[in-house]
C-alpha cells in the first residue's frame, strides 16, 4: 500500500474531497497571533467553516516568503511572546478539536534549533500531520526526510513556475502528503488576478506524481478558490484569512473560509481534471 | 588552486548549501553557471581587471606604518583599500557583479545596504554600466546613514526603506529576497557580503580575493617573504575572506576581528563565530546570533558594516577546522585604534578597519617584535566622522583644542 503512505494524512483528506467531486480547502492561520488563544479560536473557526487542512505559520523573525499581512501578524505573535512550544500546545489543541489535518509551515531554522528528531518526536506526539517547508529544498533535506519518515509525518516541499522538469521529479519524489504548488513568483499576498502561471505548473507536477497538487499564493475569494480548484486538487489560502481574523475576529474567519469552501465546491469537476 | 571549497552544490564541511525557496533555485543554478562561465572567459576576467585598475585604482597601495608599529612592538603593513574609489573594498565585488548582471543580459540590478557601502558602491558601479538600481536599506539606518542616502540618489538609485522587523541590515536583506523572488528573470541581486546561498560566498570570494592575492604579491616585493600574520575585520565576512583566499594554503596565521560592541559577556554584541550557534539565515547553515527558538537576535556594534547576526559560511567553516581565529574587539577598543591610527600615521579608518587595527595591536604583542603583521585596511573613516564626533566629543562648542 505505498500509495497510502505517500499519501499521508494530508493527501487522504485532499483525496476523500476530489472523490465528492469537489476541490479541497487548505486554509493558513499563525499560532499566537492576535494572541494565542485568539489563533486557536481562529483555527477553529477555519475548520468549523470548512476548512480540509490546516496549515499553521510557526512563527519566525525573517520570513522572506511572506509579504506585509503576514510579517506583521508573525511579528505581533514573536512580540506577544510566542515560543516554539507554544506552537505545539496550540498544534495539541487545535488536532483534539477534530479530525481535520494539522500541518505547521515553518522556516527551517527553528526547528534546526529545536532539534530536527526531536522536534518531529514531539510534533507527532501532539497530533500534527505534517511540515510545510518553505526554506527547504530536498537537496539540503536529508534529517528532515529521515525524522519524517520515522515518525510518519507529510512532508510538503514546495514547487514553483521557476522549477525546472527534473527539480520537479526529484521534489515530488521527496513529498509526502501533497505538493504545494507557489502560483506565482513571489511573496504571500491577496492579489486581484489569478495567476496564469498556476495552470501549466500543475500540470507539469501531475506529469510527476500522482500526488495531490495544492496551490496557493494569492487566493482571497471564492471565485478565485472556484477557479484553482478546476485545475488543482486544493486551493491554499493564507494572508487573506490573517486578514479576515485581523478584522473580524474569529467570526471573520468563519465567514471568509465558508465563502471559500463554497467556491470550491461550485466548478463541476469532471474526474479527468485531476 | 589554494581553496577548493565550496563543493559543486556549496557546502564548505557542514556550513553554507542553499536555504532558499525553490522559486530562487533555478535562477541560482543559472547565476552559478553565468558566473562559472565568466570566470572561464579572458574577455570577461580581462574587462573586470582593466575595470579594478582604471576604475577603481587597484592594485592599492601596500603601506609599511613605521609610526605605528614602534607603538604596536611589530611590524605592521596596511593594505589600503580605504584608497579605493567609493572608498572600500566593497567596489570589488560590486563592479565584479554588475559586470556579470551585464554578461547575463538582465537591465535590473537590486542591493541590501547598511551603513550605505555596499549601496553606494553597487549605486556606483550601476551608473558606470548603466543599469537600473534599487538599494533596500533599514529605515532605522537611512536615518543613521542620510549622506549615503543621498550618494545613492545623485548616482541615479532608488533608495526603498524598510520599515518591517527591526527595520536593520538583516530586514533589508529579506526585502531584496522578496523583491527577487517575483523579479529573477530581469533582476540581479548583488549581495553585498561573501554569505547568502550558493554561488554567493563564492562568486563574492572570487571577486574580492584581489585584496589578498595582491598583498602576498607586495608583501613578496617588500619583504621578500610572506607575512607571519593576516588580519581583517568580520561582519558578513567579504573583506576578511578577500585578504585570506589568497594565504589559505601558506604557513600564515589568519585572524578575523569580530565586533564585541559593549563586550561580549555583555550580550550586546555582533560576535557571531565566537557566540559559537550554528543555525541557518538568509540562505546558508553558518553561526549567526539566535534565540532558545532559532529567531534572530539583534546584533549590536559601533561599526554598521559589521553590525549583522550572521557570518559567511566559509569563514565558519575555517573556525571550525583551526585555519583561521576569530576574536572579538569592543566599541572602545576599535575607536581607540580609530584615533591611534588617525594620530600616529595621518590615516582616519572605517571604524570597520579600526576593529582589524586593534585587533593587530593584541596580536603584536603575542607574536612578539620579529613578525611582520599585514591588516586589511579595508575602508576609510570619512562616513564614521559623526560617531567620531560623538564618541570623542569632537564636536562645536566641546572642540576646545589642546
Amino acid at each position: 500500500m505505498s500509495d497510502v503512505v505517500a499519501l499521508g494524512k494530508a493527501g487522504v483528506a485532499i483525496r476523500k474531497a476530489n472523490d465528492a467531486g469537489r476541490g479541497a480547502l487548505i486554509g493558513y492561520l499563525p499560532a499566537g497571533f492576535p494572541t494565542y488563544d485568539g489563533a486557536v479560536d481562529g483555527v477553529k473557526a477555519m475548520i468549523d467553516g470548512g476548512a480540509d487542512v490546516i496549515e499553521l505559520g510557526l512563527p519566525y523573525s525573517d520570513p522572506v516568503m511572506d509579504g506585509v499581512t503576514i510579517q506583521r501578524a508573525t511579528e505581533v505573535a514573536l512580540a506577544g511572546g510566542l515560543r516554539t512550544r507554544d506552537v505545539l500546545s496550540t498544534v495539541e489543541k487545535v488536532a483534539a478539536y477534530s479530525d481535520v489535518p494539522v500541518l505547521v509551515m515553518t522556516y527551517w531554522n527553528p526547528v534546526e534549533r529545536y532539534g530536527v528528531d526531536r522536534f518531529a518526536a514531539d510534533f507527532a506526539a501532539a497530533g500534527g500531520a505534517g511540515l510545510i517547508t518553505p526554506d527547504l529544498i530536498p537537496d539540503e533535506g536529508a534529517e528532515w526526510i529521515a525524522a519524517a519518515d520515522k515518525h510518519e509525518l507529510d512532508k510538503v516541499f514546495l514547487v514553483s513556475p521557476s522549477s525546472t522538469d527534473e527539480r520537479i521529479a526529484m521534489t515530488t519524489a521527496n513529498c509526502r502528503g501533497f505538493v504545494y504548488a507557489t502560483a506565482v513568483m513571489g511573496v504571500t499576498g491577496a492579489r486581484d488576478k489569478p495567476s496564469d502561471l498556476a495552470a501549466p505548473l500543475v500540470a507539469r507536477v501531475k506529469s510527476a506524481t500522482g500526488l495531490p497538487v495544492g496551490v496557493g499564493l494569492g487566493i482571497s475569494n471564492g471565485d478565485q478558490a472556484a477557479g484553482v480548484a478546476a485545475f488543482a486538487d486544493a486551493a491554499i489560502v493564507g494572508a487573506a484569512l490573517v486578514k479576515a481574523l485581523q478584522d473580524g475576529g474569529p467570526a471573520g474567519v468563519r465567514k471568509l473560509t465558508e465563502g471559500l469552501a463554497e467556491g470550491v465546491r461550485r466548478e463541476p469537476r469532471a474526474p479527468a481534471e485531476r | 588552486m589554494s581553496t577548493v571549497l565550496p563543493d559543486q552544490f556549496g557546502h564548505f564541511g557542514r556550513f553554507g548549501g542553499r536555504f532558499m525557496p525553490e522559486a530562487l533555485i533555478a535562477p541560482l543554478d543559472e547565476l552559478t553557471q553565468a558566473w562559472r562561465d565568466a570566470m572561464a572567459d579572458p574577455e570577461f576576467t580581462g574587462e573586470f581587471e582593466r575595470m579594478l585598475r582604471e576604475y577603481i585604482g587597484a592594485p592599492s597601495l601596500l603601506y609599511d606604518a613605521t609610526r605605528l608599529s614602534d607603538i604596536a612592538g611589530a611590524r605592521i603593513l596596511l593594505k589600503r583599500e580605504d584608497l579605493n574609489h567609493t572608498g572600500a573594498h566593497k567596489i570589488r565585488n560590486a563592479i565584479g557583479q554588475a559586470l556579470l548582471t551585464k554578461r547575463m543580459g538582465k537591465p535590473r540590478v537590486i542591493a541590501e545596504t547598511g551603513a550605505g557601502q555596499h549601496g553606494v558602491a553597487t549605486a556606483t558601479a550601476c551608473a558606470y554600466l548603466g543599469l537600473e538600481c534599487v538599494v533596500y536599506m533599514g529605515e532605522v539606518d537611512t536615518e543613521r546613514q542620510a549622506l549615503n542616502v543621498a550618494r545613492m540618489r545623485l548616482l541615479g538609485a532608488e533608495v526603498i526603506s524598510v520599515k518591517t522587523g527591526s527595520r536593520t541590515l538583516k530586514d533589508a536583506i529579506n526585502e531584496a529576497l522578496r523583491d527577487w523572488v517575483a523579479s529573477v528573470d530581469k533582476t540581479h541581486y548583488i549581495l553585498g557580503t561573501a554569505a547568502g546561498s550558493h554561488p554567493f560566498p563564492a562568486m563574492v570570494r572570487d571577486f574580492v580575493r584581489g585584496i589578498g592575492d595582491e598583498a602576498r604579491e607586495q608583501s613578496l616585493a617588500l619583504l621578500g617573504k610572506l607575512p607571519d600574520a593576516a588580519v581583517a575585520s568580520v561582519g558578513g565576512g567579504s573583506n576578511a575572506i578577500g585578504l585570506f583566499t589568497a594565504f589559505i594554503g601558506d604557513d600564515v596565521k589568519l585572524y578575523g576581528i569580530e565586533p564585541g560592541g559593549d563586550g561580549f559577556e555583555t550580550g550586546r554584541h555582533a560576535a557571531t563565530i565566537t557566540a559559537g550557534q550554528v543555525g541557518v539565515l538568509h540562505g546558508a547553515r553558518s553561526f549567526l546570533l539566535q534565540d532558545e527558538d532559532g529567531q534572530t537576535i539583534e546584533s549590536h556594534s559601533i561599526s554598521a558594516g559589521l553590525d549583522y547576526p550572521g557570518v559567511g559560511p566559509e569563514h565558519a567553516w575555517l573556525a571550525d577546522t583551526g585555519r583561521a581565529t576569530y576574536r572579538p574587539i569592543t566599541d572602545a577598543e576599535a575607536m581607540e585604534a580609530f584615533r591611534l591610527l588617525s594620530k600616529t600615521e595621518g590615516i582616519i579608518p572605517a571604524i570597520e578597519s579600526a576593529h582589524a587595527v586593534a585587533g593587530a595591536l593584541d596580536i603584536a604583542k603575542e607574536l612578539g617584535p620579529e613578525a611582520t603583521i599585514l591588516v586589511n585596511l579595508s575602508g576609510r573613516g570619512d562616513k564614521d566622522m559623526d560617531t567620531a564626533a560623538t564618541w570623542f566629543g569632537l564636536g562645536g562648542k566641546e572642540a576646545t583644542g589642546e
